[in-house]
């Protein structure tokens, strides 16, 4: 059971249980959806983009505890932070859960290392990545839909 | 070494079907000897494919060992001698099917290619714009695609015979969808996502009473009904040979002799022509007339010698065993607080499709999987019943000959720890 306590980490699970930030915030002006066929989870990111910092972040859909719990670490960790430092957040945050290629600027993860157990189970990593993706997307372009496939 | 060969000549003569023996059973297939994650692999994914008893592997290797040729091209030795193994298989899957003739007995690569043979062939050729083609609300996508494809190329429209909250096709409404511009029907005869055994006996006749033809589509349903075509009377009938215990890659399209011959080709090439010239080809007859390019031959051959397995153990027995068991599971899955079972029809066949309160199909699966337990979280390939009982996806536990009660008792015990970890 080791192995899934690395999964499922308390953290993980009280976030599956109590998403913080899930709700579109009044002042999003930007958003994306993320979808992921193969299990069918579907996530919106709702961003408020001022002068390339990220003042508000929400989101709302449904998926998995990985996927969910995921996407409202990132909300919590990306609020406030400036574009840039959101795009080396997820760079790290990838490398933490796909052990690829490692980040030209790695940057401390802080609560978002609870994901580290991911890496071991490697049909999860769309999981825990699907919500970072769909940010990177509202972030990329001012509407639009991203999937894992 | 064959297994089921051996006990064909044991000193008792007693036919295994008498007394079915799990147990023995199991030993005919050698992965399910194995260990998954420090656990005995306990395999519930037998909906999306099934594993191969060791006959079947066996023939595969004999054929690629010392017996593979091109088949209906040479004179040679080894061609004659593949060529007529391939012909046995085929007629091994007439007798399987209790087809009148073997030249019914269409080789494809599964039953999707088989559906999309009959919506290119004889949809494209026999249908026409406003033409109805009436499907159910629980068709695997592959029986909903091909006939979007035939939509959009001719303007036929589809239409589709609701459920009810047990999974359960709903008769009086497919008997009022069927009218002078259905020109024809395309139903499961198990329901890959939710179990249901369909009537398609009733449906069938139904359907003929309008002159209406129907294909019936049986991937879920010959690992564990006795199927009779001409009983059923359909003019179609698709199965996949890796549900049914044998390789992947190989499948059959049976289809009346009357329609097939006016049905045109479905692909162009080799075998399926008697004369070529550049101004003008003759087809060749039944059924090579649907079999372009080399086939599967070690499929085949595969696909024949699972046949014969099964058929020595006793489809009837399997059914039985098959039977109890699920009635076994869907009680002990009852006792898992929190557990809704999605497809609840009376008449069911392995399939056990259920979510679990407050947890992911997908978080389940991970952690069923650290137990040994293979079973599919998702959509099924069936992504309309996933909207029609209101969930993203469900967990699919899906019986085979070769589970047993100790594995129902597995599952079970899992999906309690499961519970535990989102308590």
């Amino acid at each position: 059971m080791s192995d899934l306590g690395d999964l499922y980490q308390q953290l993980i699970l009280d976030h599956n249980r109590h998403p913080r930030n899930f709700q579109q915030p009044a002042a999003a002006n930007r958003h994306a959806e993320g979808y992921n066929p193969l299990c069918g989870d579907r996530f919106s990111v709702y961003l408020q983009v001022e002068d390339g910092v990220i003042r508000d972040v929400g989101f709302q859909g449904m998926g998995c505890a990985i996927s969910k719990a995921s996407a409202s670490l990132m909300t919590a960790s990306v609020k406030g932070k400036t574009i840039a430092e959101a795009g080396r957040l997820f760079a790290s945050f990838h490398h933490l859960v796909t052990d690829g290629e490692a980040p030209a600027e790695p940057v401390e993860l802080g609560k978002l290392s609870v994901f580290a157990g991911v890496r071991e189970f490697p049909v999860r990593v769309k999981c825990a990545s699907l919500a970072w993706h769909t940010l990177q997307a509202a972030l990329d372009t001012k509407d639009g839909v991203v999937s894992t496939e | 070494m064959s297994t089921a060969r051996e006990m064909t000549t044991t000193a008792t003569w007693a036919p295994r079907s008498a007394a079915f023996d799990v147990e023995r059973i199991r030993k005919d297939f050698p992965i399910l000897q194995q260990r998954v994650h420090g656990k005995p692999l306990v395999y519930l994914d037998n909906a999306a494919t099934s594993q191969k008893p060791r006959v079947v592997i066996d023939t595969v290797e004999r054929y690629y060992a010392a017996q593979n040729a091109n088949i209906h091209r040479g004179v040679h030795f080894l061609s004659e001698r593949a060529t007529a193994a391939y012909e046995d298989a085929r007629r091994t899957v007439a007798r399987f099917l209790h087809a009148a003739d073997p030249r019914e007995i269409i080789f494809v690569r599964g039953a999707t290619e088989g559906i999309n043979l009959v919506a290119q062939s004889y949809g494209r050729a026999f249908l026409a714009a406003g033409d109805e083609i009436v499907i159910s609300a629980m068709e695997h996508h592959s029986n909903i695609v091909p006939w979007q494809i035939l939509r959009e190329q001719i303007g036929a429209k589809l239409r589709v015979v609701p459920i009810n909250d047990a999974g359960e096709l709903l008769v009086d409404e497919y008997a009022a969808l069927l009218n002078e511009r259905t020109k024809l029907v395309s139903v499961a005869q198990v329901s890959n996502a939710l179990g249901t055994v369909n009537p398609v006996k009733r449906l069938i006749e139904m359907a003929h009473a309008r002159g209406i033809p129907v294909l019936v589509d049986g991937a879920q349903a010959v690992p564990h009904l006795p199927v009779d075509v001409q009983d059923l009377g359909c003019e179609f009938y698709v199965f996949s040979g890796h549900k049914l215990f044998a390789p992947t890659g190989v499948g059959i399209l049976y289809g009346k002799t009357g329609l097939l011959e006016r049905m045109p080709p479905y692909q162009g090439g080799g075998d399926m022509i008697s004369m070529v010239t550049f101004e003008k080809t003759h087809y060749n007859t039944l059924p090579y007339k649907f079999e372009a390019g080399t086939p599967h031959i070690a499929g085949g051959l595969g696909l024949a010698a699972a046949i014969e397995y099964l058929t020595e153990i006793g489809l009837d027995a399997i059914a039985a065993y098959e039977h109890e068991l699920l009635r076994y599971a869907t009680e002990a899955l009852a006792t898992v607080a929190g557990l809704e079972m999605i497809g609840t029809a009376k008449e069911k066949a392995s399939v056990l499709s259920f979510v679990l309160d407050g947890v992911h199909p997908h978080d389940i699966g991970t952690i069923l999987d650290r137990d040994g337990i293979a079973i599919r979280a998702g959509h099924h390939c069936a992504m309309p019943v996933m909207q029609r009982f209101g969930v993203p996806a469900t967990v699919r536990a899906s019986l085979a000959l070769y589970n047993t009660r100790a594995e129902v008792d597995v599952l079970v015990g899992a999906l309690r720890k499961v519970r535990e970890v989102f308590a």
